[in-house]
């Protein structure tokens, strides 16, 4: 871990500016995910903004009925709060199959969304990345790559998004809001948050730099069914080899996003017109791009499999 | 003391002690934070300096240039250690590579260089500024793509009959192949140790299993005589094999500490030691049976390939194969060839472990084909007699018995013999079992016993214990022998300055070692009776109290002022000669197999084990239900995956290799029948440690298999693995 100089932020804004005034500072939250890559030199931020203190931390309604989620709402918190397990299931649920329960108490709602991939190549500093040290190869391309990317990934990185909290906040159409140094503000669409890889592996999302991610809103409840299924090797504390989000309505339409498929929770709302034909005919809309390596190619049977067996305790 | 005949009745016998499931006599050291591992001894070696490892970045080749500048001016640094400045070293017979690699590199994250620094964040910072440009060279990385090269190994293929022959004409046969991935131990605490030098004299407090082989190897590596180190390690957070040996944690922080001229202490960290240590290698194994229609076997041949760097050894995982099914014609033997990774070497139950899994679902496979009940197909085959050798009986054998109660207990009639068949809900259910076999070995094992004049029993050995409750059956052990309560016993282990004792390894340490406490109380008795002038054959020690004839003397006053002092241990005669010695058991598993995924949840489990003497039931069944836990992580999801491109271990981190979680063990079940073997030691106890793993993985696929219909015979199984397999969901 490198030598770092560390602040408590007093205000949003304040925190946004001093992370723009110093190059290579970051925000803190939780520290989950942050810290650990810090240890193995991933990270190396030479300033840290702690955001714990900007009382970020309540889940409020919105006037259009919809939930503002700070975003230092804690994933424990989140996940038990009564309006999201009424209204929204499919995020409490989401939330509750992530980690386990001491790292849900730390971590954030902007931590979580930020978290970043668990590639295992990543994390070997001996290996060539273009995540985390651009233009040095991909070393998960040809290698071991069963928990990796088949769909939307590039020559560049075949990465996964390992959150599951995004996937049913992509289900949800969440709006992520920042703030800038300056004061100003933004809404940004879940699904112009995550990037796909391309050539630029290493930008992620759509926050300039310095940008402070403050709350995420979730439009007014859509009713319907909700399910989170997270398919892992072992029962607790995996990442999801595939997951799947869905809101089933009762005429068999609704929504459905994957996790662990892609290097942004995926969904396609053109394969969603496809839900009462079935998993497959949808699969094939939310796959129809996919481009799997020899190790991951079983996610796309797992996919429809899952879906379909999603569909079918949705309807009861 | 010489063991070379079956023991008679001993004071052991008598079982007030023994034999009871006393709670551990360091567990309250344990949970109150007060038991001192490797890397928390703060105040032994003032003015400790912190090492950080360096592991190479390539498998195999060359270091063309190391930048040492920018880490020797980074703040606080001391000292680094390279081959460059090490000074000459040697490498013992139990190292394959060498512990500090450079220039040559033979394996991944081999230790290149130790950084030391004042703080433990500086010795990383600095040890991230060091810049090492490598000669790559081609490696050998995949087991498959060597087999054809592996050679037989040293001990030579078991040959009885004509397998061939007898194979050709069987009826009824099966022809498979298995494989095992490579494994890490993955214990809790990662290898670590301080070292601190006093003149040429050095102690390391480390975290190791067996301390006469680490002063052995440690000294022999240094090329300093074995009577100027010493070594402590009274707590040990788990091992599993791991810590058997010498590794880079210990040489380098005694190469840091000479070259800083102060303490140093040194962990490796987790992501390193899955590429720096040892592992459990791979295995492809071919396994042949043939029987009549009867479920008799006629013919079987089991042969193991692994690899191994050179010097390295080869996993044994036929062994089982010799001993554990009647048979007239066999073919056995394991077969090793070099391969350019981290070493491979013992991991619990090293060789059954990995065997037992294949061979355990050949035998359902086989039991399949004859249409007859997989208990019953193995209790047809069970012999009494080493089956090379009708000559050598089996000191005990209750395999028959373990596989019945099991049977019963668990509910098997009501397994439905044809696969695929029940199911609940969204899952498919199914009963699988396999036996559990593990050989026990005998090794000497010595200790001293004190008494004083408060009637206190110390105990000195030393012997570890890495999690299994030796303490606490040392302590049964010395309290039966000499007739006090266990509150009037202190147990003191892991430290070189004490006799040697057998170590903690292939489940021979319980029996060993409590059979080397028992020599040494058996002097101290003689001691005492001496002292008092009293035939010690007539001696009874009782209640805290010596009684001879109508004289009855407490302890504390017979061990007078000064207080007693003996010193004995165990040795072995040819008895594991004229015997087969193992242990045996039955495992029962019912798996659920989720028809849409394919996931895999273990819902019950039981052992029933037949192991000797059970020293104490509680420890012995934590010891069972820890085995069975890793026999599952073993069939499901353990797999240190390999890049065969550049040769090394890619998910290097307890993220990326999972072991089961509490919520992947459901109920489990341990069973000890009761059983005596007066040909194993004084104690008539074996070990059970390891024999809790062998064969649950097998019992686990068996289960799968009875759930779905479907065989994988590449563990782990994963549902990647079956998942086009499935029936359609709908
Ligand atoms: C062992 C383990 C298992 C896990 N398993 C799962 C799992 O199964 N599923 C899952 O979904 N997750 C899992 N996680 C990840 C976990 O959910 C994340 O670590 C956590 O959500 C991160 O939140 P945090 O608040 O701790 O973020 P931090 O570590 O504090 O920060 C993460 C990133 O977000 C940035 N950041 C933080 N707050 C803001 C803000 N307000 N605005 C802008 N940037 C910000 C930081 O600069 C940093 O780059 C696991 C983590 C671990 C360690
Ligand atoms: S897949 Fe992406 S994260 Fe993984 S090694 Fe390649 S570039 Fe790096």
């Amino acid at each position: 871990m490198r030598p770092f100089t560390y602040e408590r932020a007093d205000s949003p804004a304040a925190a946004a500016a001093a992370v723009e005034r110093r190059p290579g500072a970051k925000f803190i939250a939780g520290g989950t995910n942050l810290l650990d890559l810090m240890k193995l030199e991933i990270e190396t931020p030479a300033h840290l903004i702690d955001v714990n203190g900007l009382k970020l931390d309540t889940v409020e309604a919105t006037p259009d009925g919809g939930l503002r989620i700070g975003a230092l709402v804690r994933n424990t918190a989140l996940a038990a709060d009564p309006r999201v397990r009424r209204d929204y299931g499919v995020l409490s649920r989401a939330l509750l199959a992530g980690a386990s329960g001491q790292l849900r108490n730390k971590a954030t709602t902007a931590g979580n969304l930020l978290q970043r991939t668990r590639c295992p190549y990543f994390y070997d500093t001996a290996q060539p990345c273009n995540k985390r040290q651009p233009g040095s190869g991909c070393a998960a391309i040809g290698g071991y790559s069963r928990q990796l990317a088949v769909v939307g990934s590039s020559d560049a990185c075949i990465a996964t998004h390992p959150s599951d909290m995004a996937v049913a906040m992509r289900a949800l159409d969440a709006t992520v809001e920042t703030v800038r140094a300056d004061g100003t503000t933004r809404s940004i669409p879940i699904a112009e948050f995550h990037r796909l890889p391309g050539d630029t592996p290493h930008i992620e999302t759509a926050l300039m730099p310095g940008e402070l991610i403050t709350a995420v809103t979730l439009p007014k409840p859509v009713g319907g069914t909700h399910v989170y299924r997270k398919v892992r090797d072992r029962a607790s504390y995996a990442f999801a080899l595939v997951s799947v989000a869905a809101v089933v309505q009762r005429d068999g339409g609704g929504r459905v996003a994957l996790g662990g498929v892609a290097h942004k929770p995926w969904r396609v709302e053109a394969a969603e017109a496809e839900m009462p034909r079935g998993a497959k005919a949808v699969t094939a809309g939310l796959l129809a791009d996919a481009k799997p390596t020899h190790d991951n190619a079983f996610k796309l049977t797992l996919v429809e499999r899952t879906l379909a067996s999603v569909l079918a305790e949705a309807k009861g | 003391m010489k063991f070379d005949t079956p023991a008679t009745t001993n004071p052991i016998d008598q079982l007030k002690v023994v034999g009871k499931p006393t709670d551990r006599i360091d567990g309250p050291l344990k949970t109150t934070g007060k038991a001192t591992y490797a890397y928390e001894w703060h105040d032994v070696a003032p003015n400790v300096a912190y090492g950080w490892v360096i592991g190479s970045g390539i498998a195999k080749g060359r270091i063309a240039s190391m930048d040492l500048e920018a880490a020797r001016k980074a703040p606080g640094v001391v000292a680094i250690v390279t081959a460059e400045n090490a000074g000459p070293l040697d490498k013992s017979k139990r190292n394959a590579a060498t512990l500090l690699g450079g220039p040559e590199i033979e394996h991944y994250q081999q230790a290149v260089a130790l950084v030391v620094a004042e703080t433990f964040e500086q010795a990383r910072t600095a040890a991230g500024l060091v810049r090492i440009d490598y000669t790559p060279a081609d490696g050998a990385y995949d087991l498959a793509a060597v087999k054809d090269k592996a050679e037989k190994t040293k001990d030579g293929d078991s040959v009885v009959g004509d397998f061939a022959g007898a194979f050709a004409a069987a009826p009824v046969k099966l022809d498979e192949t298995y494989t095992t991935p490579d494994e890490s131990h993955a214990m809790m605490e990662p290898h670590a140790t301080i070292a601190a030098w006093e003149g040429d004299r050095l102690t390391v407090w480390t975290s190791n299993q067996m301390i006469d082989w680490m002063v052995t190897d440690l000294s022999a590596t240094l090329k300093m005589p074995k009577d100027k180190v010493r070594v402590i390690s009274p707590f040990i957070g788990g091992g599993f094999g791991g810590k058997l040996f010498l590794r880079a944690d210990a040489l380098l922080a005694a190469l840091g500490a000479r070259e800083a001229g102060r303490p140093v202490k040194v962990g490796l960290s987790r992501p390193l030691m899955m590429n720096n240590t040892t592992h459990r290698p791979a295995t492809i194994q071919h396994i042949r049976i043939g029987a009549t229609p009867d479920g008799t076997i006629t013919a079987i041949a089991h042969e193991s390939w692994s690899g191994n760097l050179p010097g390295g050894s080869e996993e044994t995982a036929t062994d089982q194969t010799r001993l554990l099914y009647a048979g007239a014609n066999r073919l056995i033997g394991n077969r090793i060839a070099t391969l350019d990774l981290p070493e491979g070497n013992a991991m619990r139950a090293p060789g059954e472990a990995s065997g037992m899994m294949a061979l355990e679902v050949a035998m359902d496979e086989m039991a399949e084909k004859l249409g007859m009940d997989p208990v019953e197909f193995r209790i047809r085959n069970d012999t009494q007699t080493d089956p090379a050798d009708p000559n050598r009986p089996f000191s005990q054998r209750q395999l028959v018995q373990c596989l019945r109660l099991g049977a019963e207990r668990f509910g098997w009639a009501k397994r439905n013999p044809k696969p695929g068949q029940v199911r609940d809900g969204r899952w498919l259910v199914g009963l699988g079992m396999a036996v559990a076999f593990r050989n026990n070995l005998l090794t000497k094992s010595a200790a001293r016993v004190r008494l004083d004049q408060r009637g206190i029993v110390t105990v000195e050995t030393d012997m570890t214990d890495i999690g299994t409750g030796s303490y606490t059956i040392i302590a049964q052990t010395a309290a039966e022998m000499m007739g006090v309560g266990l509150d009037k016993v202190a147990v003191r282990l892991g430290d070189s300055s004490f006799p040697v004792s057998a170590g903690s390894g292939g489940q021979w340490g319980a029996n060993n070692a409590t059979a080397g406490v028992y020599a040494a109380c058996v002097k101290l008795r003689e001691a005492v009776a001496q002292k008092l002038g009293v035939n010690s054959a007539d001696a009874q020690f009782a209640d805290g109290q010596v009684v001879a004839g109508n004289r009855r003397v407490p302890l504390a006053e017979a061990a007078g002022a000064d207080g007693l002092s003996a010193e004995d241990g165990i040795e072995y005669g040819d008895l594991d000669k004229k015997y087969q010695q193992s242990t045996f058991g039955a495992h029962y598993v019912e798996a659920v197999v989720d028809a849409a995924t394919g996931e895999i949840r273990v819902r019950r489990m039981l052992a029933v084990c037949a192991a000797g003497r059970i020293l104490n039931p509680k420890s012995a069944r934590s010891q069972v239900i820890g085995a069975m836990t890793m026999g599952v992580g073993a069939a499901l999801m353990e797999e240190l995956a390999l890049d065969k491109r550049t040769g090394f271990f890619v998910n290097h981190d307890l993220a990326g290799y999972e072991v089961p979680v509490h919520a992947d063990i459901p109920h489990q079940e341990v069973i000890f029948l009761d059983e005596t073997d007066p040909i194993s030691s004084p104690m008539k106890a074996k070990g059970v440690g390891e024999l809790g793993l062998c064969g649950v993985g097998a019992a686990v696929a068996n289960a799968v298999h009875n759930a779905t219909g479907l065989r994988v015979r590449d563990y782990p199984i994963t549902l990647d693995k079956f998942l086009d397999r499935l029936p359609a969901v709908g």
